[in-house]
């Protein structure tokens, strides 16, 4: 029997196996940032152990940083120590690191692809759930917590269970205005928060061939929404076209090796998947959430659910609670719903593809007068292309704020938050009560859709901009 | 880590489902470097009301938490582990948790114990009738007990034996570090490395 594209991959890496325990497994590329490692450099010092391979090893500063007045000392001073916590280990440890001001400083899943660190048949973590995004190169990528981060350091290999297989197909042409986020969010909204649980996913079909690489990290980055322990999606021409002539992507006879060792992961035609899950693209359309976690979503052109209709109990407890904290009513129309901010940004949407979607659709309008929107590249560089490209300008021209590069509003650790009842339309990952800050409500959507809703003020798509500008 | 065999306390009933990371403890607190003092944090936004069940009498004191489905889901911060158990939580009884929420409970050894739904209802039920009773929960025996009560719990092999003999991961894995060493040797040569750094020139 074939094996599929993660069986491939894992193989590939396992240090050691024994019945039952874990495998050990190799671990290729490890991220750090200065939420989730300080403890871990802490138990190391107690220990006295060394970084294993500090050449595997990148650090960044991007969950605390903020996005305005970067040349400054960060005001928090509880921030301010965790990022000086970071440097000081680094410094320490040997590792390399982009600090806030850095050409490549950025969120950590922006930066790895974006300097040819991340590839294909890889096996990454950090202590970040949003870690799946680099599957989209065809390696194993998956979030960890700070004792795994210490054992990564200091080991270089995690014990890791084998997780079961799923395909999820995604086939169809994509109608104009759906996107790779729209996709994800469909798909969560049918498999539930739970549905990918215990599995290493992985996105096939002829709709993700078709999406570029930024799309295909849009939808991997959001697996650890369902509950998946990675998404996957196999190399390709795309993927080795983005990954050419990269900082750290191969050179010469290296490339050749690299590239033919990566056209043999794929999921092969006789392989079996513990699991299939279909989706028509061809259906969808633009997707938005109403509730408090990400499976509460529903298309832009419908309205929020009546709680009675879930079957489960505790579908319509949750669904109850939800609409309460988001101070929502059945019935509804979600196009109806007014925002007071639009987030552009994050892992999920912070890349330069993501800025120029946003743009097109803004050029020529202006941001509604009740409405702020903040615009924050995924990293130093796409800030940079996006101003080389004039983008700054579209936004800035529309009213929008362009700031500096991090995890921003995403989770509203720097100044970036949303004030008690403010409700926001964001591209980010996460509606949860209070994620953006406390008492926040969050409708997750689209860049073309975030465009749009800063425009009209209410969510919207760019087809409701027609004839507008 | 210490070693976890058994464990006896009262139990405080989370009649709630979904409570990712993000509730158990906001990212505002996340910003300690240390692994001490994370408890103010501990489901922060809720604290705030009076009838909050971490805030009622009757519970306080509780060591086991009797949680709803998916549990723990969400962001990877080992701090929502550490937040339990700086409040006092040993135990955390659930039907369903998130992956990585599980397997930091296990590294830091905050004892995970599944059970079906049905028992969470039934546990629930009794604890709020009786929040002054004892429940113990037994790892050598996966058995949870209460007066008049009794349910076996599920926890993976491995896990079991790490919290059982209190052993340490990082340990545990430098035992085989000559397969380590020889899985690197044969390493492939077109794999990256951070080091040294290189960059893209500005355009």
């Amino acid at each position: 029997m074939g094996q599929t594209l993660s069986e491939k991959v894992w193989d590939d890496h396992v240090v050691r196996t024994a019945e039952g325990e874990p495998d050990l497994l190799f671990i290729d590329l490890h991220l750090v940032h200065e939420v989730t490692s300080p403890q871990a450099f802490d138990g190391l010092r107690q220990a006295g152990r060394p970084v294993r391979r500090p050449e595997l090893t990148l650090a960044t500063e991007d969950h605390n940083t903020p996005t305005l007045n970067i040349d400054l000392p960060i005001a928090d001073p509880v921030s301010r120590t965790q990022v000086e916590t970071l440097r000081k280990n680094a410094q320490e440890f040997g590792i390399r690191i982009h600090s806030l001001g850095d050409l490549d400083q950025g969120i950590v899943h922006i930066i790895g692809p974006q300097l040819g660190l991340t590839q294909p048949g890889l096996t990454v973590v950090c202590g970040d759930s949003h870690t799946s995004t680099h599957g989209a190169f065809g390696a194993i990528a998956f979030g960890i917590g700070t004792s795994e981060v210490e054992h990564v350091l200091a080991t270089q290999t995690l014990p890791q269970a084998r997780p079961k297989t799923m395909a999820v197909n995604v086939n169809g042409e994509l109608p104009v205005g759906v996107t790779a986020k729209d996709i994800v969010l469909a798909l969560i909204a049918k498999v539930g928060t739970g549905g990918g649980q215990g599995y290493i996913v992985e996105y096939r079909g002829s709709t993700i061939e078709a999406l570029s690489m930024e799309g295909r990290m849009t939808i991997c980055n959001m697996s650890i929404e369902w509950g998946a322990k990675a998404g996957m999606i196999a190399p390709d021409e795309i993927t080795f076209a983005y990954l050419k002539g990269r900082p750290h992507a191969p050179e010469g006879a290296d490339w050749a090796a690299a590239v033919t060792y990566w056209k043999t992961l794929h999921s092969d035609p006789d392989a079996v998947f513990d699991a299939e899950v279909d989706l028509d693209a061809g259906q969808l359309t633009p997707f938005v959430t109403w509730g408090t976690n990400p499976g509460q979503g529903v298309p832009l052109g419908a309205e929020v659910p009546d709680p009675e209709i879930f079957a489960e109990e505790s579908d319509r407890t949750a669904a109850q609670k939800a609409l309460e904290y988001m101070a929502l009513k059945p019935g509804q129309k979600m196009r109806d719903i007014s925002v007071d901010t639009v987030f552009l940004g994050s892992c999920t949407n912070g890349r330069i593809e993501d800025l120029r979607a946003a743009a097109g659709v803004i050029k020529g309008h202006h941001v509604a007068d009740q409405v702020r929107m903040l615009v924050v590249p995924g990293s130093a560089r796409v800030r940079l292309q996006a101003e080389s490209e004039g983008l700054d300008v579209i936004f800035k021209e529309a009213g929008a704020e362009w700031r500096a590069a991090g995890c921003s509003m995403c989770l509203g650790m720097n100044p970036d938050q949303l004030a008690p009842g403010e409700r926001a339309a964001s591209t980010s990952n996460r509606n949860f009560e209070g994620r953006q800050g406390k008492g926040g409500r969050t409708h997750l959507v689209s860049p073309l859709v975030a465009a749009a809703t800063a425009v009209t003020g209410t969510l919207s798509s760019p087809s409701d901009l027609i004839g507008s500008r | 880590m210490d070693a976890f065999t058994s464990h006896t306390g009262t139990a405080l009933p989370l009649r709630r489902s979904n409570v990712d990371t993000d509730q158990i403890i906001p990212a505002v607190y996340l910003k300690r470097v240390t692994k001490t003092g994370f408890e103010d944090g501990l489901f922060a936004a809720w604290r705030s009301d009076p009838n909050f069940v971490l805030n009622l009498p009757q519970y306080a004191g509780a060591t086991i938490l009797i949680a709803g489905p998916d549990f723990g889901t969400g962001s990877s911060r080992e701090h929502a582990v550490w937040a339990l158990q700086n409040h006092g939580f040993k135990v955390v009884i659930g039907s369903r948790f998130g992956d990585i929420f599980r397997s930091n409970s296990g590294k830091a050894g905050l004892l995970i114990a599944v059970v079906e739904q049905k028992i969470i209802e039934e546990l629930w039920d009794f604890v709020e009738e009786h929040p002054a009773a004892p429940i113990t929960v037994d790892l050598v025996g996966r058995q949870i007990t209460a007066e008049g009560f009794q349910a076996e719990f599920e926890i993976d092999d491995y896990t079991r034996w790490r919290l059982l003999e209190g052993l340490d991961d990082i340990g545990l894995t430098l035992r085989h570090i000559d397969h380590i060493d020889a899985y690197e040797r044969n390493r492939s040569a077109h794999k990256p490395r951070t080091l040294p750094a290189k960059v893209a020139s500005i355009d």
